[in-house]
């Protein structure tokens, strides 16, 4: 009895709020628009017996997703989120690794410090650390008031409201997310390994390739991916930072939610989004799965 | 090897620079006097004084303050419920559909889990207020505490448990006296993640509020459309400041306990002897 209620109470409350929501969203990407409040149709009716059921059946269809097939702002959308996504993994990748790579080979009594310091912002908020670079990024802002005073340029810099922008944005709000696990592999690497190398006649450099980089391979394939995956469905750093000429899928929802109210076309949206974010979601779990398993 | 080589110290400084300066620069700018936040005109602190007469903003402060703490401590419940149930429970109907509830959330986009809550409370007829929000919040947050507390639950030592059940406890009572003081560390950071992800939660939240119940996220994301502002920069200031302290207590705290235990251990295998 006690087993019971213990699986039931969280069970119930996913199913209620997770699993039903996500089926009315599918459920309503299937419906039309209508102009009434809520502005879709069919409603299932379940007063009306089978008869509303088989009713409510028919009138569902792939309407929404033909209409994203043949508007290229989605599938613009959906390419340059992806794009972008791709993009600032792999500069966070490059920004990340050294990084994690001086923390490993910083001496024993910095570590906790390092750690401590790399983890600091991200218990700050999101918001406010996307906020910080507008002032910085914008036209008369700090980086272009150095630059100007350095006599390096002499016509102000526009990075705000450009794809730059958001690549800076997403780099530095998810640099945790790519040093950790990259810091983790690179700390259980046994250093004998590269002495080895070296002594067998291996420069630092290609004792680097072949040594490190593939025994921290797993370290950045989990930071790529946990970079990857919410970057994709990004909204706030491409609306304050990318201007209206950066399109993100995420930010086309949310349009299509709040400003046009077109709930269809956003369910529709929402389940697309999904269906390709399923491919990277899976591979990463298959990544992680194998290192668990490597570790026993 | 104990010594950084030229190239990482560089790389490290270089790092921390890119992490920490944004941050330095937002902090010095809500000390400006003027309105305008790229012209330096002098330190003051009016910033500070006007955001303690806005009433808009402690008003979604006190908001967000309500959910946060009510969101993070339902959600603390259930996931430690949820952890419990996925490490100790062994079979049941569905529990590969419960384990991928757990999962899904946590690399769910914001955008869809908000207007999925959304959705729903609409098909349901449930006015969105602050009791919406916590419900959202709870739902997401309680799969990052049931990830934190079951990675725990994964490395205690069964055997303490049942040892307190041969005693003569009850189930209950095993679980009070000798699980929730093992894993209650684990409990402890995962209210405190479910508690700062709910406080710093902005697409959510814009989805599930209300008209009355606006969050301090939502408020800064409105003015900051708008461009940059000092009050804005004074209140980041404000939140930056508690985070760090919060932070630094927190790791001298656990490493005091650290040593603390270590001498404990060190003391008893010395009686022993």
């Amino acid at each position: 009895m006690r087993r019971f209620f213990l699986i039931a109470v969280p069970y119930l409350w996913l199913l209620a709020l997770f699993l039903v929501p996500f089926i009315i969203v599918l459920k309503i990407s299937l419906s039309d628009t209508a102009l009434a409040i809520p502005p879709y149709t069919p409603t299932l009716d379940f007063s009306a017996g089978w008869q509303g059921i088989k009713e409510f059946l028919t009138g569902l269809d792939l309407e929404n997703f033909v209409w994203l097939t043949e508007d290229d702002l989605y599938w613009k959308a959906y390419l340059s989120s992806l794009m972008i996504a791709l993009i600032s993994t792999a500069l966070t990748l490059l920004v990340g690794y050294p990084i994690a790579y001086g923390m490993a080979r910083a001496p024993e009594e910095w570590r906790a410090t390092l750690m401590m310091l790399i983890i600091l912002p991200f218990w700050t908020s999101f918001l406010i650390r996307v906020y910080a670079w507008i002032g910085i990024l914008s036209q008369e802002g700090v980086l272009n008031q150095f630059l100007l005073w350095t006599g390096l340029i002499d016509q102000p810099l526009i990075i705000l409201n450009t794809k730059i922008a958001v690549y800076i944005g997403i780099v530095y709000t998810y640099l945790p997310f790519m040093i950790l696990p990259i810091y983790a592999a690179l700390d259980r690497l046994d250093e004998s390994l590269i002495e080895a190398a070296e002594d067998l006649g291996c420069s630092r450099l290609s004792a680097f390739w072949l040594v490190t980089i593939p025994l921290s391979r797993n370290g950045i394939v989990a930071g790529c991916f946990l970079v990857f995956i919410p970057a994709l469905g990004e909204f706030v750093i491409p609306s304050l930072l990318g201007g209206s000429g950066t399109l993100m899928i995420g930010k086309v929802l949310w349009e299509e939610f709040f400003s046009n109210r077109d709930w269809p076309v956003a369910s529709a949206v929402a389940i697309v989004l999904l269906a390709i974010l399923v491919i990277p979601i899976v591979l990463f779990q298959r990544n992680q799965q194998k290192q668990a398993e490597a570790e026993q | 090897m104990n010594r950084l080589s030229w190239f990482n110290t560089v790389s490290l400084t270089l790092g921390f620079a890119f992490l920490y300066i944004p941050m330095v620069i937002l902090v010095i700018y809500s000390f400006n006097e003027s309105k305008l936040v790229t012209v330096w005109a002098g330190f003051s602190t009016k910033w500070y004084g006007q955001l303690l007469k806005d009433q808009a903003f402690l008003n979604a402060a006190w908001v967000t303050l309500k959910v946060a703490v009510l969101s993070s401590t339902i959600a603390t419940v259930l996931g430690t419920m949820a952890a419990y149930v996925m490490v100790r429970s062994g079979r049941f109907f569905g529990r590969t559909l419960f384990s991928g509830m757990i999962y899904a959330p946590l690399v769910m986009p914001e955008v869809i889990t908000g207007l999925s809550l959304l959705l729903l409370f609409i098909g349901i007829g449930l006015d969105r207020g602050v009791m919406t929000i916590v419900l959202a919040h709870t739902t997401f947050s309680m799969c990052y505490v049931s990830v934190v507390v079951s990675s725990r639950l994964v490395t205690f030592d069964k055997s303490l448990e049942e040892a307190a059940l041969d005693l003569g406890c009850t189930p209950a009572e095993a679980f009070r006296l000798v699980t929730l003081p093992i894993i209650a560390p684990a409990v402890v950071s995962g209210w405190l993640l479910a508690f700062t992800l709910s406080l710093d939660d902005l697409v959510i939240a814009s989805f599930t509020s209300g008209p009355s119940s606006t969050t301090l996220p939502i408020k800064i994301f409105s003015a900051v459309r708008l461009g940059v502002s000092p009050e804005i920069n004074a209140l980041s200031t404000v939140m930056i400041g508690i985070v760090t302290v919060g932070v630094i207590a927190t790791s001298l705290i656990t490493k005091t306990q650290k040593v603390r235990q270590q001498r404990d251990e060190q003391e008893a295998a010395r009686t022993q002897e």
